[in-house]
């Protein structure tokens, strides 16, 4: 009996998306494009600033989205990354006094980097086991950079200040509105990358991971070479977004990149569609924009207005944003048939 | 020598706060097979419970007892509520839905009892235990309870039918509900009991660190690390390992240099993934076999 006992058939982590399903017609992406183009032009400078923050928290969550929508595996500990990709930003621009374009393809290849590595005990675990060793890695990353050895480059507590950059070759706009559309650019570009990324060999080679590990593995599929890959891709994504994070908040320190924001990402993707990249920008206003609302329902209870929003979603539209999409897209397509 | 055992007695202190969290961690495993991570917040709700009931004069004793109750019918409506239609749901939703609980509790406690720091009495008085300074009488009923608290458990699990049955049904759902054993509500006895010891933790942990609504932080991740050292299939192996996480987080700060209080969290990080990449089923967990 025994032997049985211990024969665990273990349901899929994350339910299965398919290839097609993952991103978005290319009609759609272009209209979706040009808002994104459009918007800054008539709105606030404090307006812009928020919807750089939109276009960088959606790169954190689709990065994560290519991790867990794409191979399967979880990560409650995205914050790490991004800390990791905002300081090396921060440092070579302050330190070493490097252009901060140059900065964020260093940060991506340094958090490729300390990913693909983390990944590697990673392996070991899947499910909850992955959720709680990425956790443990969230919560210690403040305290490793508040310690004293890096404190020369780091700045400790206090942290560092990063200047903003100015437009180039003069265009007449504002600073905000430059890193706005740099941040578009670099956003479009590694959404497309994803987007290839997923529909690639290698992207077909994460999903079967993702379906069934086994399985994967008995087709030929080198299983620990592509999870420790998707981590290593994600978390480069990340880091490059921490990258961008730093330069348009001027400003980085360890309490910045608390477990808090591991969470808020890993919510963003829920709330998307797992596995759904367009879902990352809705996951990622999710994130910016219901907290303020939920403070201004009631202040003391922003958190539990919070968690609230959080179960309807789980209860009424399981697959978060994607759901919303295809229903939409249904009753579009009766709406034109009639 | 005198340094050293010293030090393995105050671990030993503080390692009994983590082996209650872990017990209640191992618990909620064993019955649902997540990892709650709104546990901590639970218990820190039914610690503010207690301590409420004791502002409008209940006697020590009376409080924990109706706290226990409490904390237990809690932990059942919360499973009926909110957890049981999502059983069938990917583990991704189910942590997610974790989270939005750690968030509703933590704010609706700092809403009722706001977030100063609050004294919380101790039935074991606080003067030091059998003449030594490191260990006070509080902490040494700590670990009575917590002992007595696994002993208890253990006669449940292996000597009464119910708790047999809640063996059944977390190892083999599908054969136990073939001999009559109503899966579902084995769950929600499970959630119940998590809640409850949960409960006893938080309310002997809160004289140490003080009352309030984030207090089970730290604690928390302790407790995790704690539960998967010890493995997380197993009652016995939580408390032994809340204890061995006390006693290394104590040693390491007292004998690697650089170790202080700012690098304890990390400790508990390199201790989570060395045992997860050295021993995945923790010290006395036993190994799970996955099949296509």
């Amino acid at each position: 009996m025994s032997a049985v006992q211990e024969v665990v058939t273990e349901a899929p982590a994350v339910e299965a998306v398919p290839k097609r399903a993952m991103t978005l017609g290319n009609g759609t992406s272009l209209a979706m494009l040009l808002v994104l183009i459009l918007v800054p032009l008539f709105v606030k400078n404090f307006i812009i600033f928020q919807l750089t923050m939109l276009l960088i928290y959606a790169l954190a969550v689709l990065a994560l989205n290519i991790l867990t929508g794409g191979s399967g595996q979880f990560s409650l500990g995205q914050s790490a990354f991004y800390a990791v990709g905002a300081y090396t930003s921060a440092i070579l621009m302050e330190h070493a006094d490097i252009n901060y374009a140059l900065t964020l393809p260093i940060a991506g290849i340094v958090c490729f980097a300390f990913g693909f590595l983390f990944g590697q005990p990673a392996l070991r675990l899947s499910g909850v086991y992955l959720a709680l060793a990425t956790f443990a890695l969230a919560t210690a990353m403040p305290q490793l950079l508040k310690l004293g050895v890096f404190e020369k480059w780091t700045g400790g507590v206090q942290g560092l200040v990063v200047t903003k950059p100015d437009a180039p070759f003069g265009l007449p706009m504002s600073q905000d509105m430059w890193l706005y559309y740099f941040t578009l650019a670099v956003s479009v570009a590694i959404y497309i990358f994803s987007v290839n990324l997923l529909k690639s060999r290698s992207g077909r080679a994460f999903m079967a991971i993702r379906d069934n590990e086994i399985a994967a593995s008995a087709m030929g599929i080198d299983v620990a070479l592509y999870k420790t890959l998707a981590f290593g891709v994600s978390a480069g994504i990340t880091g490059v977004a921490g990258g961008l994070g730093a330069i348009a908040v001027q400003f980085v320190a360890p309490d910045g990149y608390t477990i808090t924001l591991a969470i808020s990402l890993f919510l963003g993707m829920v709330v998307g569609g797992v596995g759904w990249l367009p879902g990352s920008i809705v996951g990622s206003a999710f994130i910016i924009f219901v907290p303020n609302i939920a403070e201004g329902i009631s202040k003391g209870l922003s958190g539990a207005v919070f968690g609230v929003l959080l179960f309807l979603v789980i209860f009424l539209v399981p697959h978060g944003a994607r759901q919303i999409a295809v229903v939409a897209q249904q009753l579009l397509g009766k709406f034109k048939k009639n | 020598m005198e340094l050293f055992t010293n030090q393995v007695l105050a671990g030993i202190a503080t390692g009994a706060i983590y082996a209650c969290m872990a017990l209640a961690v191992v618990m909620i495993y064993q019955a649902i097979d997540h990892l709650n991570f709104a546990q901590g917040e639970m218990a820190m709700f039914s610690t503010f419970i207690s301590w409420q009931l004791m502002q409008w004069g209940v006697p020590y004793w009376g409080a924990f007892v109706l706290t226990l109750a409490f904390s237990f019918a809690a932990g059942i409506l919360i499973e009926r509520l909110l957890f049981k239609p999502l059983a069938k749901a990917p583990i991704l939703t189910n942590v997610a839905g974790f989270i939005a609980l750690y968030a509703i509790i933590n704010s609706v406690a700092g809403l009722i009892w706001d977030f100063t720091i609050k004294q919380y009495p101790t039935p074991f008085g606080s003067s030091p235990f059998l003449g030594s300074q490191l260990i006070s009488t509080h902490q040494a009923g700590m670990i009575g309870v917590t002992v007595l608290l696994l002993i208890l458990l253990y006669l449940f699990f292996q000597f009464t039918r119910i708790g047999l049955s809640m063996r059944a049904a977390a190892s083999v759902p599908e054969s136990a509900r073939l001999v009559g054993v109503n899966t579902g509500w084995m769950i929600a006895l499970g959630w119940g009991m998590a809640a409850a010891i949960g409960s006893i933790a938080g309310m002997l942990i809160a004289p140490v660190v003080f009352l309030e609504p984030n207090m089970m932080g730290g604690v928390l991740i302790y407790g995790f690390a704690a539960a998967v050292l010890g493995g997380l299939t197993s009652p016995f192996g939580a408390v032994i390992g809340g204890f061995l996480v006390g006693i290394i987080e104590n040693l390491a700060g007292t004998y690697i240099p650089g170790v202080g209080n700012e690098l304890k969290l990390p400790i508990a990080l390199a201790l989570i993934i060395t045992v997860l990449v050295v021993k995945p089923a923790g010290l006395f967990g036993r190994p799970i076999v996955k099949r296509v």
